[in-house]
């Protein structure tokens, strides 16, 4: 590479222009994601096993009763796998939900406010981020009980300081122009430019983060779970799925790999429409 | 050098905000701390005295400054279990999480490097695209999905490697390699598609600069070119977050050393949790956030040393 | 008679973008000697430096279209393979860059930089391409070169590093320096010493040098000949001192009457040349000029003049 003409690189640049439209694995991820919610949310009402429930032969093969065969205590996989939607899917949104409302608010004034707030927020920040982030996870499972609301917690907890990190990048990029400058001159608190200018602003390039956020969140229950930290049992998580299925991998992988696949394509499928959307909105690359 | 001294003093505060934390987490604990640990058939007797075995009765900062000042003399407490030292424990533990580490690091970083550098020559090339997609699939692979499959695949279908257990480096270099290797990839992989995107990204930009040309136009072979010319400055970034990467890969450590029972830091404490031994598991805590700390402290350190340009800035600033 | 050093022969390098076709450099034809200076002349955006470029082969592969040929010493450089095509560079044609922040290595330390084309090129040990590294940076006028050797860049002047970039180019005693504003990065009080750095250099080794820029003055008592180019075309050259008092080309009197002078009476207002240079993917039809020359008639603007003329060659219609 080297210098170009500036009527060629001008020229060149357009060519590598990002493509307009969301493309068809986006449209499928998405399907995907709301695959999952639906069935969660509905799981309930629709005509699937109750998940608990140990009464069919154990470790039976995919049939019409059962579409995903049983588990090793003769518990319908396919409801067990709704059910654990309900749990990963209700800490990944919760999670990043909290996570967003206490880690943005903290980005959102540092980056505006600068000066001693910035200093204090990110020095606060350190040191969350100086914890490793599954001991913390672990620490207040184990000593706050393993309920749903906990994991959530925890898990939210967790989030709160590379969220606060990002967001407060993603402000200092938007505080700096003109626009605020020009609200500020007319009169605007700083309050109501925080609210009209800089939020609806930030929130572009932040929503198309938070997909990304919830995969890590999933993954994040799922190692809980996979370690027996999350939600007690019987409740049916993925990684309590998987951890399970490990004692019968000779002869029925599927009670570990059924979960696996599940979780593997929420998680994938999230993180591809993060990404998409990260690259649709022309955001840099903000790491964690 | 007065960098150096400002990162130290930064250092401090966040090792006692760490030890604060790790010392408060029993804190969290509803009730009584000394119930907990012993259960709920204690006798109020037993409970007394373990309170003031743990100096429960004191107030909270003389129990902090107990703990520090315990901790900096290696006593990070018994385990209720077996009473036997945490820091023993530990001692023992640590080198296995540490192999485990340092092996998985490596691995990706010799697998994800030469790939990066050959991606980033023809970008959207072949290899580009298929090592991109590869590494997007592996972010979405948790340690416990490529562990689990790992083992199906090499330990039950094909009797190639162990799937649990752990054999000593003192003892069998060939066998502690082959129980390694399963949990190795486990945890390389993830890393592997980090290591590999930001190499990639960074050798691209890198090759675009000026001092490349240059190179070339003194006639410098291509191989020389990448791995001397280009490699050298973007590999700075990918040192920087492979050594800070330690911390995240704690959590991956836990959870593959239970999947494999491998004899680590990571499997003591969870077991520790599951046997509400919580003293062990404060010991560990702390250990593992201060490891951190420190490790990310010199990779700071480091950062500054090694590459020049950051030298250059600073001698600017 | 003998082949000269360098021939270029209608020299074309379009880029292919969206747009259209970029004619940066469309047809360059002219022929250097050894131990000759060539000055190439132009405004920003003129494809001067695509030129140099493309004379040296270093273009990317993609999206580049070129044509003519570049024959150095008899041989076309454009039928030569890769890897004989590193044998040439630096050791045969060698360049000096723009900026020398950017074009050395920021993590490398000079020494290496120096030694490296010794090593590689003329196959010396480590011990005998570090004495004569050391020698090169004197020689270059680097004083305490030793300790240099062991620096980063960015611990030397802009001055400084100019120096190494030229006493890198001229290492394995290359038979042709290509130096694309060399002076354009540094500070005015330096770029005189650079300039005479490189012509004393270009005497000692009886170089043939091509001095790329923007900038008139540089040319003016160095080179033997100058070429003025515009639009990606070669509209005058003629050996320096004709150039300078009989120009024939409007382009060529506009560019030397817009350099400032000193001696003239404060306020005296610049004559820049008015308007902007043509768009290279649609240049206009005729002269590429005329939208901008003052003595510009019809025909001019209809028909483009071919560049003739032996010694001191122009492309106008109408030379003054």
């Amino acid at each position: 590479m080297l210098p170009l003409p500036p009527e060629a690189s001008a020229t060149l640049a357009d060519a590598e222009r990002k493509p307009r439209k969301l493309g068809l694995f986006f449209w499928l991820s998405i399907g995907w994601v709301a695959l999952v919610i639906v069935l969660a949310v509905f799981a309930g009402v629709l005509p699937i096993p109750d998940p608990n429930a140990q009464r069919s032969g154990l470790n039976l093969n995919p049939s019409v009763h059962h579409l995903l065969g049983t588990d090793g205590l003769g518990r319908d996989m396919f409801a067990r796998v709704v059910y654990a939607a309900r749990v990963s899917l209700t800490v990944g949104f919760a999670s990043i939900a909290l996570g967003l409302a206490v880690g943005g608010t903290m980005g959102v004034i540092a980056g505006y406010y600068r000066g001693r707030i910035d200093r204090v927020l990110m020095a606060a920040v350190d040191v969350m981020l100086a914890f490793p982030a599954l001991v913390f996870a672990l620490a207040i499972v184990t000593f706050l009980g393993q309920n749903l609301r906990n994991v959530t917690i925890a898990i939210a907890v967790i989030s709160i300081a590379p969220i606060a990190r990002i967001v407060r990048a993603s402000t200092l990029t938007f505080a700096q122009r003109d626009f605020v400058l020009a609200a500020r001159t007319l009169g605007a608190s700083n309050r109501r430019i925080i609210l009209r200018e800089i939020l609806p602003n930030v929130a572009i390039p932040i929503g198309s983060f938070s997909f990304i956020a919830v995969a890590l969140a999933v993954v994040g229950e799922g190692g809980l779970a996979f370690l027996g930290l999350s939600v007690h049992a019987p409740t049916a998580t993925w990684g309590g799925m998987i951890n399970d299925g490990r004692s019968f991998l000779q002869d029925h992988p599927n009670l570990s790999l059924i979960p696996s696949a599940v979780l593997f394509a929420t998680v994938l499928a999230l993180n591809f429409a993060g990404d998409t959307l990260r690259s649709r909105f022309d955001v840099k690359d903000v790491s964690v | 050098m007065r960098a150096v001294a400002g990162k130290i003093l930064y250092l401090i505060p966040v090792l006692f905000a760490v030890s604060a934390l790790s010392f408060g987490m029993l804190k969290l604990l509803p009730g009584d701390p000394a119930v907990n640990i012993l259960g709920p058939s204690a006798t109020p007797a037993a409970v007394k005295t373990l309170h003031k075995q743990l100096g429960l009765d004191q107030p909270v900062v003389n129990q902090y400054g107990r703990f520090v000042w315990n901790a900096l003399h290696g006593d990070l407490g018994r385990s209720y279990q077996n009473n036997q030292p945490t820091t023993e424990s530990l001692r023992q533990r640590l080198p296995v999480t540490l192999e485990l580490l340092v092996l998985s690091q490596l691995l990706a970083l010799l697998v994800s490097v030469p790939i990066a550098i050959r991606a980033a020559v023809r970008p959207d090339g072949l290899l580009d695209r298929i090592s991109t997609s590869a590494s997007f699939g592996f972010l979405a692979l948790p340690p416990y999905i490529v562990g689990v499959v790992l083992v199906l695949l090499f330990a039950v279908r094909f009797h190639i490697f162990p799937a649990t257990g752990y054999t000593p480096l003192t003892q069998n270099p060939f066998e502690n390699l082959r129980s390694l290797t399963l949990p190795s990839i486990t945890l390389a992989l993830a890393e592997l598609a980090t290591y590999l995107r930001l190499l990639r990204a960074d050798m691209i930009t890198t090759l675009q600069e000026d001092f490349i040309t240059m190179a070339r136009a003194k006639g410098m072979p291509p191989r020389r070119i990448l791995w001397r010319h280009a490699f050298r400055p973007s590999s700075f970034s990918l040192v920087t977050v492979a050594g800070l990467n330690f911390g995240r890969l704690i959590g991956g450590t836990f959870i593959v050393e239970i999947l494999f029972a491998l004899p680590g830091i990571g499997e003591l404490t969870v077991n520790s949790i599951f046997s509400n031994d919580y003293l062990v598991v404060q010991g560990t805590v702390l250990l593992v956030a201060v490891g951190y700390v420190l490790v990310n402290f010199l990779v700071d350190l480091l950062y500054v040393v090694i590459d020049p340009r950051v030298r250059h800035a600073a001698a600017a600033a | 008679m003998s082949a000269p050093l360098l021939e270029v022969d209608n020299l074309v390098t379009h880029f292919r973008s969206d747009r259209g076709l970029v004619r940066a450099v469309d047809g360059v034809s002219f022929s250097l000697e050894r131990g000759q200076t060539l000055g190439i002349v132009g405004e920003s955006g003129c494809g001067k430096t695509v030129l140099s470029r493309s004379i040296m082969g270093l273009l990317p592969p993609k999206n580049v279209v070129i044509g003519g040929h570049v024959r150095f010493e008899g041989r076309d450089l454009g039928a030569l393979r890769a890897v004989d095509m590193r044998r040439v560079w630096g050791a045969e044609i060698a360049m000096v860059f723009q900026d020398p922040m950017t074009s050395l290595n920021p993590v490398m330390r000079i020494g290496v930089q120096v030694t490296e084309g010794l090593r590689v090129h003329l196959d010396m040990d480590k011990d005998r391409a570090t004495e004569t590294a050391i020698a090169l940076l004197k020689s270059v006028g680097i004083p305490e070169a030793e300790r240099r050797m062991h620096q980063y860049p960015f611990e030397l002047s802009g001055g400084m590093r100019q120096r190494v970039t030229i006493a890198i180019a001229i290492a394995c005693g290359p038979k042709l320096l290509i130096a694309d504003e060399p002076t354009t990065a540094l500070d005015v009080t330096v770029q005189a010493q650079i300039l005479n750095l490189l012509q004393d250099k270009q005497r000692e080794r009886h170089m043939a040098m091509i001095l790329v820029t923007h900038d008139l003055g540089v040319v003016a008592g160095r080179t033997d000949h100058i070429a003025v180019m515009y639009a990606g075309k070669i509209v005058e050259t003629a050996p320096t001192a004709t150039l300078f008092t009989e120009m024939r080309m409007p382009y060529t009197e506009a560019l030397i009457r817009s350099i400032p002078k000193p001696a003239a009476p404060s306020h005296t207002r610049l004559r820049a040349i008015e308007g902007r240079p043509p768009d290279l993917v649609r240049p206009p039809v005729g002269c590429n000029f005329a939208p901008r020359c003052p003595y510009a008639r019809d025909k001019c603007h209809d028909h483009e003049p071919p560049l003739e003329g032996g010694e001191h060659a122009f492309a106008c219609w109408y030379p003054i």
